[in-house]
């Protein structure tokens, strides 16, 4: 009987037919791990003492309204901006003093830029495969392979302005966790791309959670929320909520992952 | 359940009367076999659309980014000039009396479009201005979206937050008292808070009689409109009030749910009984090859796949599977 | 009218507001100005100098002697051949010489007409041309006083010869470039990014669905920087005449009304420039490379156009900044009027047309 995802070195049981997760492995590891992470610009706090672990292998949901602090917390993770305080370690490697390697164990892709336009296809792969130092061999199978299961072999010499959203974002995405990240951010991949993609753009986040990678990602539908092993939902700066949607669905007793949203972004008195 | 019937009914009747109403109505905007390709007509980015909204009517355009949405509205507010068709708003053609049109209509586009160094209030006045009008005449429309921005109005809209921007560019779209109003994606990249928020001051402005046009990516948005218009790749695929949208859907939809959503996906698209699989949420919406298979035995037959925990209800479809539905027709 | 004076005010608070553009709009010219007066204004003591006298008379050696006691000078040595000297020029840090011909005196008394030559190390062209002033000065004030002894018109010819640097460019021809420049920076740079920047905020979009004209956008896009325009005109001729003793020899109200004619040039210029491209850094990089750039090259205040090849000369016509610089020499240095220029603003008046006329033709009142 399956009823135990295995996650990294912890496990995913499945309770009542529920996706419940829960640490019964004190082994489990951990590739981020937030400690009182703050960031203040000024005298306006935008992360406030966010404090959280993800698990190795899982799929994380990072939500929270317009201005809840999400950007921020996901740059001070990716070594991208230095926390005020707090402690923060990121595939291992501390937040303040290891951003190189962080950025080397790292994928990222936002909607708003992944990808050359003026570049085709296949430059982009091997650009993108080339500054994170894979071998020419390697980036030539990888490459091929990558074409090959997104089913871009006539398009492999298009310029990448020239394909569908959907495309570019399914793309963006396999660059992204093209040289086997430990974990890979994604920074509302799907906005503005069409149901049926947006669903085949999910088919790769679980292929690539398969392979080990972890997944951090921020969304604003809900229904794929869901699909997430956890969520958190970050308002005003702070995470008011941490847990399984199934679980977050009873604690507020909510039907759906909107209703749960709604009812505690509701409440935010900035956005933004 | 009760509820969502008792919404049913009412959209039903809805849907009815405003059948009726449309066959007498004035018509705001008509748009006939519009065409407009790009790349010396390599993309087409409308292919041969044609739709009517009536005055007062709030109606959605749904569809993903590049679905020509936006071109769309662009031949409506007289900024592009279509390849072949005609259209018309208010009345006037939209190549020919641009001029009249530009004075009469609001609009806000997807990218926001306000001065980012030009407080609240430099903004609002300047917009009244250029529309030859002033903020005082027309404070009522705007009243209640204007309120919310008082206390910032001193404020450079460029240090404004999302939700706050948002209220902003429909307040100066608005300042004109527009006949018709073209809101180009203003809900993309909102959290579902201010969605919410955005489409109840939509609902009050169609009370005031300003007939609505807005585009969407967002499914769930769409059954919050009179009339919708269901778009891919430039044609629109189906069009219609949501609540008869939902009726044509062809098939029964079921949710299922079991303890491994992920490996029940693949048993269901491995089943050549199933015509399609897509996961909703927590759980997966599937249609059945015609007749082939009944509830009962796919219950069983997922039993003896070894699945616990299972839940098979049948449901309603909501837009969104309608659009998946008519993506794969195509 | 109202909507015209609050477009005009908003752009009047983007100007105000994006205060790192403003502070180079009026720190370029201002900067430029300054460090220039700083070079041309330096005093200049005990240059070297060498005398070459073939005529050793008493009028020649009473000349020698008024130089050697002068502060700026420290005579080097007298020299008694020209190949001598241009020696001296190569090897030892020479920056003048003067050449008294052989019958010096005697040309004086019998003809009343004598000449003597002055040749400066041009490489310096600032204090070359101090230096020359100064030499003649020195000869000026000798042939005053011999006058006066004898009451007989004597004239002294100086003939003056640059080494290396025949041209002498100095600040006489300095300042109209900057002019030029300047303007051209704000109107065509400004305008032109300005107008693309609103395409690239979406702004635009709005604009063009209301019943606001396109062409009053435009317009009114214009007046602040035809404003900013005249005020960094006035900034840079007060500097000028203030901190490096230019002269406005002829009117000032003729130099006014040509700038303002070559402002209208340049802002139809910014306009084109804007109507052909969509983002800000192509505007830039087509004012740069197209605008500034001629002006430099063509104009013939950085780089002598009698020097260049026929064809770029034949180019330079249609610089319309080339005018604009005769222009303004010839107002300013020269002290000529209208009839004088005429040719030339007739050029820049056609030019200004053409452009204009292009320029609102291809706006485009839809996207594309």
């Amino acid at each position: 009987m399956e009823n135990e995802k295995k996650i990294g070195n912890g496990k995913l049981k499945v309770e009542n037919g529920e996706n419940t997760f829960s640490i019964f492995n004190s082994q489990l590891s951990t590739v981020i791990k937030a400690d009182k992470l703050t960031k203040r610009f000024g005298d306006f706090i935008a992360a406030n003492e966010v404090t959280f672990e993800v698990y190795a292998g899982e799929i994380f949901g990072f939500l929270g309204a317009n201005g809840a602090g999400k950007t921020t917390a996901m740059k001070m993770l990716c070594g991208l901006s230095t926390p005020s305080s707090g402690n923060a370690t990121t595939a291992g490697f501390d937040v303040y003093r290891q951003t190189e390697q962080i950025k080397k164990h790292i994928g990222y892709m936002s909607q708003k830029f992944s990808l050359y336009e003026d570049l085709t296809v296949i430059e982009n792969i091997q650009f993108f495969g080339g500054i994170y130092g894979l071998s020419d061999k390697h980036l030539k199978e990888k490459s091929n392979e990558l074409i090959e299961t997104l089913g871009l072999k006539n398009e492999a010499k298009k310029l990448v302005a020239s394909l569908p959203l959907g495309w570019k974002q399914k793309l963006a995405f396999s660059v992204a966790v093209l040289h086997e990240p430990k974990i890979v951010f994604l920074d509302e991949p799907t906005g503005g791309v069409d149901p049926v993609t947006r669903r085949q753009f999910w088919d790769l986040i679980y292929q690539a959670a398969d392979r080990g990678i972890t997944i951090f990602v921020t969304t604003h539908y809900m229904d794929e929320a869901e699909y997430c092993n956890r969520i958190s939902i970050m308002v005003d700066g702070v995470i008011e909520a941490l847990d399984t949607p199934a679980n977050l669905k009873q604690q507020y007793s909510a039907t759906s992952m909107d209703e749960v949203f709604y009812k505690l972004a509701r409440g935010a008195k900035r956005s933004e | 359940m009760e509820s969502w019937k008792l919404k049913m009914e009412n959209d039903q009747k809805y849907s009815q009367l405003s059948t009726i109403h449309s066959q007498f109505s004035i018509k705001m905007v008509t748009v006939n076999n519009i065409v407009k390709a790009y790349n010396k007509g390599e993309v087409k980015a409308v292919n041969d659309v044609s739709f009517e909204v009536s005055k007062g009517e709030l109606f959605g355009l749904i569809g993903a980014d590049g679905a020509g949405k936006t071109s769309i509205f662009r031949i409506l507010t007289t900024l592009l000039l279509p390849d072949s068709g005609t259209a018309s708003v208010n009345g006037f053609d939209v190549v020919k009396d641009y001029k009249t049109i530009r004075k009469n209509v609001g609009y806000m586009p997807g990218k926001f479009s306000l001065y980012q160094d030009l407080s609240v209030e430099e903004n609002l006045n300047f917009f009244a201005t250029v529309f030859n009008t002033t903020v005082a005449e027309n404070y009522d429309l705007v009243k209640d979206i204007y309120v919310q921005l008082e206390p910032f109005k001193t404020r450079r809209a460029g240090k404004l937050s999302g939700g706050m921007k948002q209220k902003l560019a429909l307040c100066c779209a608005l300042i004109h008292r527009p006949t018709v109003l073209f809101l180009d994606e203003p809900t993309t990249g909102v959290d579902v808070v201010s969605r919410k928020e955005f489409w109840e001051m939509l609902k009050s402005l169609k009370q005031q009689g300003i007939t609505i046009l807005v585009s969407t990516p967002y499914m769930d948005e769409a059954t919050l409109c009179e009339h919708i218009a269901l778009i891919q790749n430039g044609s629109i695929m189906s069009i219609d009030t949501p609540y008869n949208i939902i009726k044509k859907f062809p098939d029964t939809l079921f949710a299922v749910r079991a303890d491994n959503m992920g490996r029940l996906q693949n048993a269901l698209r491995n089943n050549p009984q199933i015509k399609s699989c897509f996961s909703f949420g927590d759980f997966h919406h599937v249609t059945m090859e015609n007749g082939k298979l009944r509830m009962e035995n796919l219950v069983t037959s997922l039993k003896n796949d070894g699945f616990n925990d299972l839940e098979i209800k049948e449901i309603t479809p909501t837009i969104e599977d309608c659009f998946m539905n008519l993506m794969d027709n195509k | 009218m109202k909507q015209f004076l609050s477009f005009v005010r908003k752009e009047f608070y983007h100007v105000f507001r994006d205060s790192k553009t403003l502070l180079m709009l009026f720190g370029i010219p201002i900067v430029l100005i300054v460090l220039f007066g700083f070079a041309v204004t330096n005093e200049i003591k005990n240059a070297k100098i060498v005398v070459c006298d073939y005529a050793k008379d008493p009028a020649s050696q009473e000349i020698v002697h008024k130089l050697s006691v002068s502060e700026t000078f420290h005579l080097d040595k007298t020299l008694l051949s020209y190949s001598q000297m241009e020696e001296a020029f190569k090897k030892e840090n020479i920056k003048l010489a003067i050449i008294f011909p052989a019958n010096f005196y005697k040309d004086l008394l019998h003809l009343n007409k004598a000449q003597v030559q002055i040749i400066a190390d041009g490489s310096d062209p600032n204090t070359a041309n101090t230096l020359t002033n100064y030499a003649i000065s020195v000869i000026m004030e000798y042939q005053q006083k011999l006058m006066q002894d004898n009451n007989i018109p004597y004239s002294i010819a100086p003939e003056i010869r640059m080494l290396y640097n025949p041209e002498l460019k100095g600040a006489i021809n300095f300042v109209p470039g900057i002019m030029a420049l300047v303007l051209l920076l704000v109107c065509v740079l400004m305008t032109a990014v300005s107008i693309v920047r609103e395409k690239e905020a979406g702004t635009m979009e709005v604009l063009l669905v209301s019943p606001f004209s396109p062409f009053m956008v435009i317009i009114s896009k214009a007046i602040p920087y035809l404003v900013l325009s005249l005020i960094n005109l006035a900034v840079i001729l007060i500097l000028s005449v203030t901190l490096l003793g230019m002269p406005i020899n002829g009117s000032v109200w003729l130099l006014v009304a040509e700038s303002t004619l070559f402002i209208i040039c340049a802002l139809s210029l910014g306009l084109l420039i804007s109507n052909v491209t969509q983002s800000q850094q192509t505007a830039m990089l087509l004012a740069v490379m197209g605008m500034m750039l001629p002006t430099m090259l063509f104009t013939g205040f950085m780089f002598p156009l009698e020097n260049m090849p026929k064809a770029l000369q034949i180019f330079s016509n249609i610089v319309p900044s080339k005018w604009y610089y005769i222009i303004v020499k010839s107002i300013m240095i020269k002290g000529l009027g209208f009839s004088a220029i005429w040719k030339e603003t007739l050029i820049l008046f056609g030019a200004t047309c053409f452009f204009l006329v292009v320029s609102l033709r291809s706006f485009k009142i839809r996207l594309s």
